[in-house]
């Protein structure tokens, strides 16, 4: 055998490897893989949207399609694309920065990455056959009307997806609670950690909302029942609770672990210690429960009626306090601070402001009476853009140069990375800025077409403009990735001289993570063996076997089986034969978990000898 | 328990103090049962639906803090972080509840 | 293997469900999930509450319900959850044989609970042809109701599994959890159902 074959495996060894994998950082990496993907379509999809608006009634895209285009797009970037790049981070960083070997239930974790998958590809195989057209909130009663499969597919790739993210969330929780490190106390945890911790815990809490909404949706769509039905007694507002029960919390899943990024970035490039640490750890969690008492601000036009919209509007103005907090939490730290500038730092930097003017905009939205103007508006696209896109996005991508070193071993290239971050920076502001004001104009949301000599031409225009920048810094960062894995800097374990435990181990890391489980002695525990002349992390071990679990293809099988019997699901309202698919696919399904529970499964050790022959 | 070689090796005081537990369980199912005939038997004979409401959900609530605290050892130590969750979801819970009673037009 | 994780006196610790890693990690785990059950039969109890007088002038729950059958499952049901307490009694002091035994009886008492439901489904559809479609009240009756109903279906295929399963093998550190994790899920099935006694059942005799 050649040194070339024994280095490079054949394809067909590295699917397989990460079919079966149960590794938190191969999954990691595999959700941030699929995170990006649907992060691609979902932005063609608001590419074709902005075209469709450069002018007044263009017809780029017919209207049917046009609500097809617009309900995929939101429904793909929230769930298939923000939400699973955030979990994949969290799953490949937390356990490192807690100084555990692994998760708690590898298996449940990589059920739970296949379940997000196959349910995104489900939805999107709706595309071959008539995409959902109800919006991503998917209000009955037009939802329970869409003629056609499309809301079918929203109902049953939703229920896929969702179900993984529940598991993953299970999963963090029992994992952060048990398998933290010697000394690595609860008030010494990153704040990364914390607030994976917190998300997870509003995703246990949000997503049976969602589970049941769906599952009154799909017995009202094909079986005939009446949760939505107004003619045998039911209630279509039902739907907008159950919605929005879970739509809030939604959100904070979203934008908590982009703040838990920025709480790393920020104090490792600033080189201070993370300013106000407990009151950043309060305000995470003052913001999960906020999060969940506020959720009728979206139904203010219901008619709830005075008091109920009053409590609501109320509620969600104080969420603004503990954001507040954390505003003056991260300019402090940078307060005095040596700074460094990179691209991870600038997308650190631009977030500040953009989120803080979504947060505003979110206040103002909160004032119900007020709302009444701007529901349903341009002025909501803004907002929400404001803080998913000048939140999450950009967390994301701080947190793609920032610890793309640790999970590929090669830094991204900076002069690239600046490129992408201005044209996308500026891109953002020129798409969503003038979208308040097209909003105060009057301009309505979810429009195929607007009039023209409104006001609203130049607006659009400038719009759409702004998008197409936004896609070149796409492009760019793309050009990034692929010049980085084939030429990029490779990457000490240490690049940044950054203060957490994921960077004391080599870069990428060992598949065991730690060979020996660090004793930690505070908080930034890296910083502190710095600061103290070490260096490096004392042992609290002696090298000893590591038990590992093992790897399995049932996760995947499994998920194949689900897949297989929503699709029967879906068609079996047009031919009963499709039942077949869904007694064959939970059959599959089922047989996988019996073998799961039959067959036991004590994993492996890698032996003393073994660790101490790797060089660290 | 005699027939049982198995047992008589476990450490006595352990198996006492198992013992002592499951007494505390029959009482505990003893109650669940109790209140569960008063609220048939009030429904039953028919007590006015003011009175009766209350009553039923009080003894529901109770009986199920006895399941969770007894049955399901929640009082027990080591279940902090189990409480947290359980309350967690019963304050979720019961926020849907009231939104449901109250603000969901008919 | 060598690591054994069979049980014999001299290894038995005070709870072996909770003595590995494994343990503690389905231990927790199964409690969290609870936590967002908790959520979820919310959900479905919200919705019922909210269409429970949807008759759409179909038959309404004073016509439907009969107190005697509820009484007998409810019985049925909250005896069962006292054998799985027996069931892990018996775990705790290692005597395999009578832990089987009374999750056995337990697997009885769960069947003969669905077997009840069973007759009661039909019963109102045969009788009042009362259905999921019937009306807005039907589709919330069934939908929480039902739901309830397949997670009993759920807990006994879980627990005839485990219990053929380890039939032969004995107790062990291993599936000690399996069957903690299975006991904690029956009892909360029984919580669900005590709310959905009273909240259905007895609430809706008394309209
Ligand atoms: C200071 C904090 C915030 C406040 C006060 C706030 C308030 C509001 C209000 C009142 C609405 C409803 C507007 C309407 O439909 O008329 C809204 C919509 C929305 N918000 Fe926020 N928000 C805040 C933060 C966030 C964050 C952090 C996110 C996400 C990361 C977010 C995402 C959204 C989304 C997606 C919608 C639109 C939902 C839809 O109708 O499709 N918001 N916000
Ligand atoms: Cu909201």
């Amino acid at each position: 055998m050649s040194i070339a074959t024994t280095q490079k495996r054949g394809f067909g060894a590295v699917l397989w490897d990460y079919l079966t994998t149960v590794d938190h950082k191969k999954i990691g990496i595999l959700y941030i893989i699929g995170g990006g993907f649907f992060f691609l379509l979902g932005g063609l999809e608001a590419l074709l949207i902005r075209i469709q608006l450069i002018k007044p009634e263009n017809d780029f895209i017919s209207a049917g399609l046009y609500n097809e285009m617009i309900t995929m797009h939101g429904t793909t970037m929230i769930f298939l694309a923000a939400m699973p790049i955030l979990v994949g981070l969290m799953n490949y960083v937390m356990p490192l920065q807690i100084g555990a070997r692994d998760v708690a239930f590898p298996f449940l974790n990589s059920l739970g990455f296949w379940l997000f998958f196959l349910g995104g590809i489900l939805l999107n195989l709706s595309w071959f056959t008539g995409a959902p057209d109800a919006g991503w909130t998917n209000y009955a009663p037009l939802s329970v009307q869409s003629p056609g499969h499309g809301v079918d597919f929203y109902v049953m790739g939703l229920q896929l997806s969702g179900a993984g993210t529940l598991m993953g969330g299970i999963n963090f929780i029992v994992t952060i609670v048990t398998m933290r490190a010697p000394g690595m106390t609860y008030m010494r945890m990153p704040l990364f950690s914390w607030t994976t911790l917190v998300t997870s815990i509003l995703i246990l809490f949000a997503f049976p909302a969602l589970t049941v909404n769906l599952f009154l949706m799909m017995f009202d769509r094909m079986f005939g029942t009446a949760f939505f039905d107004i003619g045998l007694g039911g209630n279509s507002i039902i739907w907008q609770h159950l919605f929005w029960i879970f739509g809030h919390p939604e959100v904070y899943i979203l934008i908590l672990p982009a703040f838990g990024i920025f709480s790393e970035i920020i104090p490792t490039f600033a080189k201070k210690r993370l300013f106000g640490y407990t009151a950043m750890v309060f305000a995470t969690f003052l913001i999960a429960f906020l999060g969940f008492m506020v959720w009728a601000h979206h139904m203010f036009t219901v008619g709830l009626g005075p008091v109920a919209n009053s409590i609501f509007a109320v509620a969600t103005m104080a969420i603004a306090v503990p954001t507040g907090i954390k505003i003056f939490n991260w300019l402090l730290t940078l307060w005095g601070g040596s700074i460094t500038i990179n691209s991870a730092m600038l997308w650190t930097l631009a977030f500040i402001p953009s989120f803080t003017i979504g947060g505003m905009t979110g206040v103002m939205l909160g004032s119900s009476v007020a709302d009444y103007q701007y529901h349903d508006t341009y002025f909501v696209v803004a907002h929400f853009h404001y803080v998913i896109v000048g939140g999450v996005v950009f967390a994301i991508l701080a947190a793609m140069h920032y610890w793309w070193p640790k999970m590929f071993g090669r830094i991204l290239h900076e002069g690239m990375g600046k490129l992408a971050f201005w044209t996308f920076f500026i891109g953002f502001h020129l798409t969503f800025f003038i979208q308040h004001f097209l909003g105060l104009m009057g301009m309505p949301r979810r429009y195929w077409v607007f009039l023209e000599n409104q006001g609203l031409d130049t607006g659009n225009l400038i719009s759409t403009i702004g998008a197409f920048f936004m896609t070149f810094g796409v492009i760019v960062f793309l050009i990034n990735i692929i010049y980085t894995a084939v030429k990029g800097e490779k990457a000490p374990a240490d690049p940044w001289d950054a203060r957490t435990l994921e960077w004391a181990i080599p870069s990428p890391p060992a598949h065991y993570n730690f060979k020996q489980l660090p004793l930690v002695r505070g908080l930034d525990p890296l910083w502190i063996e710095k600061t103290e002349g070490k260096g490096k992390m004392t042992p609290a071990e002696p090298v000893d076997e590591i038990h590992m679990p093992n790897g399995t293809i049932l996760p995947f099988i499994m998920t194949l089986g689900f897949t297989i019997a929503s699709y029967g699901f879906i068609y079996q309202v047009d031919h009963k034969g499709w039942l077949i698919a869904v007694y064959a696919g939970m059959a599959i399904a089922l047989g996988c978990m019996l073998i799961r529970s039959l067959k036991d499964d004590h994993g492996y050790h890698i032996t003393k000898e073994e660790l101490e022959r790797e060089a660290d | 328990m005699t027939e049982n070689t198995n047992t008589n090796k476990i450490n006595s005081f352990q198996k006492e103090q198992n013992k002592v537990e499951m007494r505390k369980q029959i009482i505990t199912f003893a109650l669940m049962i109790f209140f569960t005939m008063i609220a048939f038997f009030a429904v039953m004979l028919g007590v006015s639906s003011t009175f009766v409401i209350p009553l039923i959900l009080i003894l529901a609530i109770v009986q199920v803090g006895f399941q969770f605290y007894y049955f399901m050892h929640m009082k027990d130590k080591g279940h902090e972080i189990v409480s947290g969750m359980i309350f967690g979801g019963i304050l979720v819970a019961f926020l849907v509840i009231i939104t449901f009673v109250a603000i969901t037009w008919w | 293997m060598s690591h054994d994780h069979s049980l014999n006196p001299e290894t038995m610790p005070e709870d072996p469900a909770k003595a590995t890693m494994e343990g503690k990690h389905k231990f927790l785990g199964l409690w969290i999930f609870l936590g967002g059950e908790t959520v979820l039969f919310a959900c479905l109890f919200g919705t019922y509450l909210a269409l429970r007088n949807s008759t759409a002038g179909g038959p309404s729950s004073q016509d439907l319900f009969g107190l005697e059958l509820v009484f007998l499952m409810t019985l049925l049901l909250l005896t069962s959850s006292l054998t799985s307490v027996y069931a892990i009694y018996h775990m705790k002091n290692n005597n395999f044989k009578k832990m089987q035994l009374w999750f056995g009886i337990t697997a009885l008492l769960g069947l003969s609970f669905l077997g009840l439901e069973i007759y009661e489904f039909a019963h109102y559809i045969t009788d009042y042809g009362f259905t999921f479609r019937s009306s807005a009240f039907g589709s919330a009756f069934y939908a929480l109701v039902g739901f309830h109903g397949g997670h009993v279906v759920f807990g006994l295929s879980w627990l005839i599994a485990i219990m053929v399963r380890n039939a032969k093998r004995g107790l062990s550190l291993y599936n000690a959890p399996k069957y903690n994790t299975f006991g904690l899920y029956w009892h909360f099935i029984d919580v669900v159902w005590v709310f959905i006694f009273t909240v259905v059942y007895l609430m809706g005799m008394v309209g």
